[in-house]
């Protein structure tokens, strides 16, 4: 039984070539003719160029881009984690580290003492701000993260408070939040759409 | 004293050298800079721009990013820094020479090539020169042509020159007036491909032999056409000697107008020897990850790099002088005529500086087109390669050579010789393209799960031959 049946087969012919075609001289003094536009048009700077000057000019990300992870926090400015563990067994990568300590606020049973984030080990995958119900850890557009040692990538709960703290002065919020404003999972209950999972937002 | 043993003549030959060598060292990083910013500028890019040199000087700060002058250095230093990893699994003898006879051969053919105006040597033997005396040496400074027109043995005047005073001309060769020309860099050239072919095989790697044997079938083929190429020019100036070949040029016109098919022929020829694209299958990426080279690091594949823009100098040189006049422009050099040779002369410089300029920038010329024709042609097909060598450019190299007897033999004036050379190219042209057309195409492909439990071939298959066209 061959594995394409003889009734599905198309045959495809090479196209006749013309006789300008056949000597190709012709065509390549076209070919050239392009080429050499493009080059004299960008010599005299009237097309458009789209190469950004990296360090001084930053790229625009979209929103939805993956890049270091932040702590959100809530309105009091209090990390909104509520220590569920949902990311670090989420995370293909096991790169989160989370202790947990009873909450010193009445809203929530736990609160992470500890939230440590191996930025070397993620790979930006994105499951743990999947996982996470009250949208306490999101991913934002910041790329160019770099390091003197190991010990410098691994962000500590304050640091990945701080990278929230950037973030919202930038303007620069990931999808779900705006502005530290939290998404609909993590209102209180009773003021709308609490019921919705804000893995399917 | 140790120093009057040493022919002064050895010297400046050694002086020469070693200024070609640096010359040539640094037009080929520049030249790779140069192609990483045609590259860009042609995909509407910038290329490379921030590597530069920080003097310190404020007010040389502009060189920081200007143009990205840094980058051969850095690129230099790179390679020679950089870890340099020898497979266990390679023939370690083959493994190291490989690269060296790739940059060994490439750099032996500058020997010969001139980058300005060299002195021609008188024909010897021949009554129509005033009957010059023949002797075991040429002249390889004007003050020894001179010298030699005078009746005075080369030799001695060697012999004799034993400070500066006496080098009143300047030398642009390491080796003018060799009689053997551009024979000697054809065949040092063809030498070339053993760095890759012994690359290949002492790789021990699928790919790398891959493309060390694409390497060879594609060198041999082109360098037929090529051949017959040059041979035109023999046949129109008598000579392989480059120097008389340019002299030749200087009096009749530049041979690109007598031998437009031939120089079109030596063009691609070129090409394809210097492994440049459309004809780059011993490296194609896609294919063979890094083709020859896949195995190389750190500076021993920088010096195959250096070998192959070491060859495309070298080839471009030679087209320069072969086909497009060499030093000579019309009017420029006509107008240079006039003023008097010799070093003391501040106009001789001058005039020797814009020789050496209009040279260079034929030779730019070429390896601009190099770059530009890189962007524009797509790699071909190994059988395309095969094909466009054997089927198209060995004929046109035939019908090239006749055209060109032709119109030595029979046809007077200069300018009757261009316009017949002109006629009889593209008649050539349009005869092998037609002639091209008629040949049979590629014969039809069958997928091989078709003819399965069927007639052993598909043309003795009816239903399968009713379908190939
Ligand atoms: S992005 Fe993926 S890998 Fe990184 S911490 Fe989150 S779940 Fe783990
Ligand atoms: S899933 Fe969210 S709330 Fe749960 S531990 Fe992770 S960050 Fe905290």
């Amino acid at each position: 039984m061959p594995a394409i049946a003889e009734k599905n087969v198309r045959w495809v012919k090479h196209p006749k070539l013309s006789l300008a075609e056949q000597i190709y001289l012709p065509t390549i003094a076209q070919g050239m003719v392009t080429t050499i536009s493009h080059l004299v048009k960008t010599l005299t700077g009237t097309n458009s160029i789209q190469t950004q000057q990296y360090p001084e000019q930053k790229p625009s990300l979209p929103p939805h881009y993956r890049g270091v992870h932040r702590l959100n926090r809530d309105e009091q400015g209090r990390v909104k984690c509520v220590s569920c563990y949902m990311c670090s067994t989420a995370c293909p990568a096991n790169c989160i580290d989370i202790v947990a300590a009873p909450s010193p606020w009445p809203d929530r049973e736990k609160y992470p003492e500890l939230f440590v984030i191996d930025e070397l080990r993620c790979i930006y995958c994105g499951m743990c701000e999947q996982a996470c119900p009250v949208d306490a850890i999101e991913l934002t557009t910041i790329f160019d993260l770099t390091g003197m040692s190991r010990e410098d990538m691994m962000f500590d709960k304050e640091k990945l408070l701080s990278v929230f703290d950037q973030t919202v002065a930038m303007g620069t919020d990931p999808v779900r939040t705006k502005g530290g404003r939290l998404s609909v999972a993590a209102e209180p209950a009773g003021s709308g759409l609490t019921t919705s999972s804000s893995a399917q937002s | 004293m140790l120093f009057d043993l040493i022919p002064f003549s050895f010297l400046v030959t050694i002086v020469t050298i070693g200024i070609v060598f640096g010359a040539v060292l640094t037009a080929v990083g520049y030249s790779t800079l140069l192609e990483r910013k045609v590259s860009a500028w042609v995909q509407d890019r910038v290329g490379p721009n921030r590597t530069g040199f920080d003097l310190g000087q404020p007010w040389l700060s502009f060189l920081k990013g200007f143009f990205g002058l840094g980058q051969p250095l850095a690129d230099g230093v790179k390679f020679l820094l950089k870890e340099d990893v020898v497979p266990g699994h390679v023939d370690r003898v083959f493994y190291f020479l490989a690269p060296m006879i790739a940059v060994g051969t490439a750099l032996l053919a500058m020997a010969v090539v001139s980058f300005g105006d060299t002195p021609v040597a008188p024909v010897l033997h021949s009554s129509s020169e005033g009957g010059l005396k023949a002797q075991r040496m040429f002249p390889a400074t004007k003050t020894e042509l001179a010298a030699m027109k005078n009746g005075t043995n080369i030799q001695e005047v060697r012999d004799g020159a034993k400070s500066y005073e006496s080098l009143t001309t300047i030398k642009f060769a390491i080796a003018p007036n060799v009689d053997i020309g551009f024979l000697f860099v054809f065949a040092v050239g063809g030498l070339a491909v053993y760095g890759i072919v012994l690359g290949g095989w002492s790789s021990n790697n699928k790919y790398s032999l891959l493309g060390s044997l694409r390497s060879s079938a594609q060198v041999i083929s082109y360098e037929i056409p090529m051949g017959l190429s040059v041979l035109g020019v023999l046949v129109m100036v008598g000579s392989l000697n480059l120097e008389r070949i340019v002299d030749w040029q200087a009096r009749h016109g530049w041979l690109v107008a007598y031998q437009p098919l031939a120089c079109l022929l030596f063009l691609i020829s070129i090409f394809a020897e210097c492994n440049r694209l459309p004809f780059d299958l011993p490296e194609c990426e896609q294919e063979l990850v890094g083709g020859y080279h896949t195995e190389y690091s750190s500076m021993k594949f920088a010096l195959f790099f250096l070998g192959e823009y070491t060859h495309m100098i070298t080839t471009s040189f030679l087209m320069a002088a072969l086909f497009l006049g060499g030093w000579n422009l019309p009017f420029v050099t006509d107008a240079l005529k006039a003023v008097p040779e010799g070093f003391p002369d501040f106009g001789y410089l001058i005039c020797c500086a814009v020789k050496a300029a209009i040279f260079c920038g034929k030779m730019g010329f070429i390896i601009g087109l190099f770059m530009v024709v890189r962007w524009t042609i797509l790699r071909f097909k190994f059988n395309q390669l095969m094909s466009l060598a054997w089927k198209a450019m060995m004929p046109l190299g035939v019908l090239s050579l006749v055209g060109v007897a032709a119109s030595r033999q029979f046809i007077e004036p200069d300018y009757a010789k261009l316009i017949f050379q002109f006629l009889w190219s593209f008649a050539s042209l349009l005869l092998v393209g037609v002639a091209s057309l008629m040949l049979p195409g590629e014969p039809q492909r069958v997928p091989v799960n078709l003819l399965r439990g069927r007639a052993p071939s598909a043309s003795s298959s009816p239903e399968l031959s009713a379908k190939a066209w």
